[in-house]
């Protein structure tokens, strides 16, 4: 049972593996598109096995229950990515904006990034996971730069010394968490590994912790967008492939939040550290309202959305930072649905300026009637991520927003001033892209609207019913979470 | 013989807090590769300081690659890379020297402000060594704060993960694992960085982030 479940969770970090390999010698760009697919909804697949199959861990991966959430969430929109992925492929390789060579380039890249992913989410010590966070982050900027115009190469760059900073200030964190373990844990691997760490954590040094969380807050916070670290993230979606911008959004900053609520955890159970809620609740706070008043300058559409992330994220860091069982699953819950819909937004985005030949959203208009289907998906999307009912977001905002009001009533204002802004800005911004007088289409777009609609109906089912199984496992999460 | 183990350790971090302040004044490209060697190669005495201290014999792999990978390669190929680029002229510190050096000497002194007393129950080497190794960490940062040069951020870079490498070193028993991930991750992120150096002299004709600035499209 525990060498079955073993070699399901290797499965997860070995297949991308795999397929990196497969595809980097796949010189026909179709058939690496197919294998890519097949490889995410593989891996996919191995992930359902680990829902049906109790959790238990050994060797460098371990399974629990907050991890699997991530692990879900972030195969499942990895798969879904793949697929629209191909079709949005096809369409720069006919237009001439990427090679094969390119395609092939960034298929591998796409799979190395896959597994990078789920080793930082399954990694049972803090070192592998610093390890695979930093692979990630590698993939992600050959993948940005990939058009090798000057604004992608600046994006790139940006992008790679602002993550590469971060990623050095976990590293310092990570080395300072080993120290303050290892007077209790002993020499060597023991004080690494997530378990262990956990259970003696009321007898670290708490002042090491405290400087640790700094480091670790600050390193992945940059990972995760938060302001005012957040500088490569506009950019970095804005310049790179669209199914990347959907994976940063709907993948990566995920990850990089799952390694801070795991050190978040650590210093919950010392009693003698800081609460590292209030940093997490300024941090987030700080992005929310920054992002929202940032959105109102954007004319360019993927920018628009990027900052739309931040803002999200910030609210998610809020959730988690005010923490309890109701705020935390706000925060879960807010979570999974905004990787949902903003990956839907942006396969809808990528579809949307591959048929105008511009993200300039002043030459966007009048989506609804020129490309309907896009269009319309594109209103979904929207009315979803500023937070309307019937759909998911609207629920975990509220939640967000009602727990905030019954334990910190001051705290929701600011909250509150920064979700309204940014619902004006984003609707002033669909209102004129999407309806009026249709701008002129530069192409015909093949678009694979299956994605999209799966996030989206998936995000509107979230929104009218959620099943009792889900609920219990997400409140189990968020206990877990503190 | 205790006390002089441990002062040759301080020695030999205090000696890398200075090349850091050398780094951070240097104003031509090719002194600050000549000044990053001088620093890689006292991280790897340190390192092997630290794997005789602690009679742990991994840790001269850990220096081993200090000297070679980051002492010898890495100043080869940027030597390589300006002189294809030919950008032998001076670089322009922006700020001032004089403030650099007053930010600089105030982040050490941060450093051991914040790292002192939240280590005091640990062992006195590793102590002072991870107060440095932020100071370190923290005038790297500065570096790539003030430079506007490709190379020289990249140098700043490398000075900061040397400094990671110094703490990760002054860590009793950190196991392997990670010191050798560490050698690699640089090794990648250096990689990436030669490749992006290659592709931003295609397109720009040097690699001086101004150029990449004018470039951008959106300002915020």
């Amino acid at each position: 049972m525990n060498s079955d479940l073993l070699l399901v969770s290797n499965a997860l970090v070995a297949i991308p593996a795999v397929a990196a390999v497969a595809v980097a010698l796949e010189p026909e760009y179709r058939r690496s598109a197919v294998i890519n697919v097949c490889a995410s909804g593989a891996t996919f697949l191995f992930v359902l096995i680990l829902l049906i199959v109790e959790p238990e861990s050994g060797g460098y991966l371990f399974v629990d229950d907050l991890n699997i959430v991530f692990v879900v969430l972030s195969t499942f929109i990895g798969f879904t990515t793949s697929v629209y992925s191909a079709s949005y492929i096809d369409h720069e390789i006919e237009t001439g904006r990427l090679t094969p060579a390119n395609v092939r380039f960034y298929h591998a890249m796409y799979q190395s990034l896959m597994c990078a992913m789920n080793l930082a989410l399954l990694a049972s010590n803090i070192g592998l996971m610093w390890v695979a966070v930093e692979v990630a982050t590698l993939t992600t900027v050959l993948m940005v730069g990939i058009y090798r115009t000057p604004h992608a190469l600046e994006a790139a760059w940006k992008y790679f010394i602002l993550g590469s900073v971060g990623i050095a200030l976990a590293l310092f964190g990570t080395i300072l968490i080993y120290m303050a373990a290892e007077p209790v844990l002993g020499q060597g691997y023991d004080a690494m590994v997530w378990k262990t760490l956990m259970t003696q954590a009321p007898q670290f040094n708490s002042r090491m912790l405290n400087v640790a969380f700094v480091f670790l807050m600050l390193g992945y916070g940059t990972k995760v967008g938060l302001a005012p670290m957040h500088a490569w993230l506009p950019d970095a979606h804005a310049e790179g492939p669209t199914p990347i911008s959907a994976v940063l959004s709907g993948l990566l900053l995920n990850v990089a939040l799952y390694a801070v609520l795991r050190f978040k955890m650590l210093l919950t159970a010392n009693a003698a550290a800081i609460t590292p809620g209030p940093l997490m609740i300024t941090l987030g706070l700080a992005s929310l309202i920054m992002a929202a008043f940032m959105l109102y300058r954007r004319d360019d559409i993927k920018r628009l959305f990027a900052y739309s992330s931040i803002e999200h994220m910030g609210i998610i860091a809020f959730a988690f930072g005010m923490g309890g069982p109701l705020a935390n699953f706000a925060g879960l819950l807010h979570m999974t649905m905004h990787s949902l819909t903003k990956s839907a937004i942006f396969f809808s985005v990528g579809h949307i300026a591959q048929a105008k030949g511009t993200q300039k959203i002043a030459d966007i208009r009048g989506l609804t009637q020129s490309q309907p289907a896009l269009g319309w998906s594109l209103v979904v999307g929207v009315v979803a991520i500023i937070g309307l009912p019937p759909l998911g977001i609207f629920m975990s905002e509220f939640l967000v927003v009602s727990s905030t009001f019954a334990r910190q009533p001051l705290l929701a204002i600011p909250l509150v001033f920064g979700l309204l802004l940014a619902f004006g800005a984003l609707l002033l911004r669909l209102t004129g892209m999407a309806f009026g007088e249709p701008s002129r289409d530069e192409g015909e777009v093949k678009a694979s609207m299956l994605p999209l609609y799966a996030h989206l109906s998936l995000v509107l089912l979230a929104g009218l019913y959620l099943p009792s199984h889900l609920v219990t496992w997400f409140q189990n999460v968020a206990r877990l979470l503190g | 013989m205790e006390h002089l183990t441990i002062d040759i350790a301080h020695v030999l971090a205090g000696a890398l807090v200075l090349t850091s302040f050398m780094l951070l004044y240097q104003d031509r490209l090719s002194g600050l590769i000549n000044i990053y060697t001088l620093h890689a190669v006292i991280l790897s005495m340190s390192v092997a300081w630290q794997a005789y201290y602690q009679d742990a014999p991994h840790l001269y792999v850990t220096a081993a690659i200090a000297a070679i990978f980051k002492a010898l390669i890495i100043p080869f190929s940027l030597r390589r890379i300006i002189e294809r680029l030919g950008v032998h002229r001076t670089v322009e510190v922006v700020g001032g020297v004089g403030i650099t050096m007053l930010i600089g000497i105030f982040l050490v002194a941060l450093s051991l402000v914040v790292m002192l007393p939240a280590t005091a129950s640990a062992d006195p080497l590793a102590r002072e060594d991870i107060a440095f190794a932020l100071a370190i960490v923290l005038l790297g940062l500065l570096m790539m704060v003030t430079r506007r040069n490709a190379v020289s951020q990249i140098i700043g870079f490398m000075s900061l993960e040397n400094g990671l490498i110094l703490a990760a070193a002054g860590a009793k028993g950190m196991p392997l694992v990670v010191e050798i991930s560490v050698a690699f991750s640089i090794l990648i992120a250096f990689i990436v960085i030669g490749i992006f150096l290659f592709r931003i002299r295609e397109r720009f004709d040097n690699v001086d982030l101004f150029e990449l600035d004018r470039a951008r499209g959106e300002r915020p």
